[in-house]
């Protein structure tokens, strides 16, 4: 029997009974419908992820800690060391953290592949306010090389001797501006608070507003010429130690393999260094977002495994029906692999239908669900497709599916395909 | 009654192979005290263009032999062979190939797809062999033509007296070519009229075509239009019909 005749005559015979047919590709359809909405929660997230990762941060940096040992449980006081300082930490009340000197700064420059080290100052702006109207709190993100969002203006000038900011567009109307336009280029004046207590003020000139996302917390991104000015402003009359110890540095990098990130990394954990890129950092929320995809997912497989044995139902219901069949066609000369693979292509094709079905009503439902989701309860998030659906997942899904239908099709059509034409037409 | 087959060597011609030998077979069901012995050591030849009825009751083991003649099942000792070839030193896909090519079953039952048309029920062994769809299509109404059923091609299986059901298997077992044909009470299912309708396309299959006809029957009256009939009793062959003489 030719490949094509054994597929139309699988098809045929699939639609021979109708209602049961429909039942079990309804069984099917359940689970290939979940399985690609679950997938296409996952692709719209980490999408959604990957692009906020993009917004916040270059690739191709470190956040560089010392290495703190002190805080392994157990393992009792901790001989002091003159060389090493610690100050209070965020966290847990009572945590502490090494910090960096200008020497620990030199040591991670020298590792091979490092191109710049820079210290994170932590800076705490008081308030931003424009020509006069209203002032209010500000946060700055220090993130060298951020690459945000936009939705007006351009990019910091990293380069340039002028104070620039990016503003979050959470901003715009209460400074006082009448749209996100009007704000590009304003100059803004920034509070800060200096060591002893006085304030003083830094000009900044806004060079574009940042859309609001998941991950930017509201803080405005800063050039550099910005960050030292507020520095400057802040540190005045501090005390030198002060001055010249941080908490963390950012140790920028040529664009690498992720092999060569991985021996960054090690060669800066054997000098005493934890380093982190920004996707170590949010590839936790990654991490959390897949594993509840996978659960998810797991519900859709149990869902398709039941369905499976709805077609091994189906189909031995179908076997015992047509066993006169079976036998006149194996005394018309059909070999036993045809036999088996006319019931494993119908099993393949029911799955088929159903998984196609499934899929299809997913992606309409899902993108109706998932448009109207963008306008209304997650609007704030811009850029957010809860549910996408890339066409390589869904094929996938498919392909699953019907290889699960073939699985579930192989008990019936082996008992076909070992029938005896004899016991088929043996009718005394 | 019981004409001999005539003999070629008789009539002038070199002696022919034998389309069906068969020697000694035998066959059993079951073990131990539950053991059936359907056959106990049937020989026969059957030549080309022969029309032969097994004859016999329920159990005398003359759809096992008829069986086992098709090629459907294997003896449990003695041989067969087909156009003298040794049935046994065939294999899987050669042994369907043979079977499909050289025989045609008509059975009492039909067997018809209900579901499917004439002409799909039809070339159904044409697509087992794997003949294009276009080829099938005028090989199926050619022989449709032939038992003058071309116009019911497009109709079900299912919609058709039992005589024009009878007719389209047999329709189905010629659209091969098949040089035998094999019926297992071809009138059982039919009235008399009907029935005697379908014998006469047999018959006239057998002696316009020269296919050779193996048929099972318990029926006397079909049986003696038979040149040749072969009786058989508990497994064995009898040489005279013993039941219709007593």
């Amino acid at each position: 029997m030719k490949p094509m005749d054994i597929l139309k005559t699988a098809v045929t015979n699939s639609f021979r009974s109708k209602l049961r047919t429909s039942l079990t590709i309804l069984a099917i359809f359940v689970g290939a419908f979940t399985l690609t909405i679950t997938n296409g929660l996952g692709t719209g997230i980490s999408n959604y992820i990957d692009t906020q990762i993009a917004a916040v941060g270059s690739s191709n940096a470190f956040t560089v800690t010392k290495t703190d040992t002190s805080g392994t449980p157990g393992s009792g006081p901790q001989k002091y060391d003159p060389a090493s300082r610690r100050v209070a930490a965020g966290g847990r009340p009572g945590s502490t953290a090494l910090v960096l000197a200008q020497s620990d700064l030199d040591a991670i420059g020298r590792i091979s592949g490092i191109t710049g080290v820079s210290p994170v100052t932590r800076l705490s702006p008081d308030y931003i306010q424009w020509a006069g109207h209203d002032k209010y709190q500000l946060s700055v993100s220090p993130l060298a090389g951020a690459t945000p969002q936009l939705d007006a203006g351009s990019g910091l000038d990293e380069a340039g001797s002028q104070p620039q900011l990016i503003l979050p567009s959470s901003y715009v109307a209460p400074l006082g501006f009448a749209g996100e336009a009007q704000a590009v280029g304003q100059d803004t004046v920034i509070g800060i608070t200096d060591a002893t207590g006085k304030a003083h003020t830094v000009t900044a000139r806004i060079a574009g507003v940042q859309q609001s996302a998941l991950l930017s917390a509201g803080g405005a991104f800063i050039n550099k010429a910005l960050s030292t000015a507020l520095a400057d402003a802040q540190d005045t009359g501090a005390p030198a130690a002060a001055k010249t110890t941080w908490t963390a540095a950012t140790a920028t990098f040529a664009p690498s393999s992720s092999r060569q990130v991985q021996d960054m990394k090690s060669k800066l954990a054997a000098a005493g260094y934890t380093a982190q890129t920004l996707d170590d950092r949010i590839g936790t929320v990654r991490t959390v977002i897949n594993g509840i995809i996978g659960v998810l997912d797991a519900f859709a497989v149990i869902a398709l495994i039941a369905a499976g044995f709805g077609i091994v139902n189906t189909l031995l219901m179908s076997v015992q029906e047509r066993t006169r069949e079976i036998g006149l066609m194996k005394a018309m000369g059909m070999g036993s692999g045809s036999v088996f693979a006319l019931f494993s292509t119908e099993a393949a094709f029911i799955g088929f239908l159903g998984s196609a079905i499934g899929s299809a009503a997913a992606i309409g439902l899902g993108t109706a669900v998932s448009g109207a989701l963008a306008r209304g309860p997650l609007s704030d998030l811009a850029g957010l497709q809860i549910l996408a659906f890339a066409p390589l997942s869904v094929a996938a899904v498919i392909l699953l599916v019907m290889a699960i239908a073939f699985l579930a099709g192989t008990l019936p059509a082996w008992r076909a395909a070992r029938q005896n034409p004899i016991d088929a037409l043996r009718y005394e | 009654m019981n004409t001999p087959p005539p003999d070629p060597s008789e009539i002038g011609f070199p002696m022919p192979v034998p389309i069906l030998a068969a020697r000694d077979l035998t066959k059993s069901y079951g073990r131990g005290p539950d053991r059936f012995d359907a056959l106990k050591g049937v020989s026969l030849t059957i030549d080309r263009g022969d029309s032969v009825a097994i004859v016999g009751k329920s159990g005398s083991g003359k759809s096992t032999l008829m069986h086992l003649l098709a090629l459907l099942d294997t003896p449990d000792g003695g041989t067969i062979d087909v156009d003298g070839t040794e049935a046994r030193s065939l294999a899987g896909r050669r042994l369907n190939a043979l079977r499909n090519s050289m025989f045609g079953f008509v059975f009492q039952q039909f067997f018809l797809n209900p579901s499917s048309s004439v002409l799909e029920n039809v070339v159904l062994p044409l697509k087992i062999a794997g003949v294009g769809a276009k080829e099938r299509r005028a090989r199926g109404m050619a022989v449709l033509e032939q038992l003058e059923l071309a116009d019911k091609a497009k109709n079900k299986g299912a919609n058709l007296s039992g005589g024009q059901k009878q007719r389209v298997v047999i329709a189905r077992a010629l659209v091969n070519n098949p040089q035998v044909l094999f019926a297992d009470e071809p009138t059982g299912n039919l009235d008399t009229a009907t029935g005697r309708i379908v014998e006469d396309i047999l018959f006239g299959l057998n002696r316009d075509h020269g296919i050779t006809l193996i048929t099972v029957t318990h029926d006397h009256d079909l049986a003696a239009r038979f040149a040749r009939r072969l009786f058989i009793r508990d497994g064995v062959l009898i040489p005279t019909d013993e039941e219709h003489a007593a």
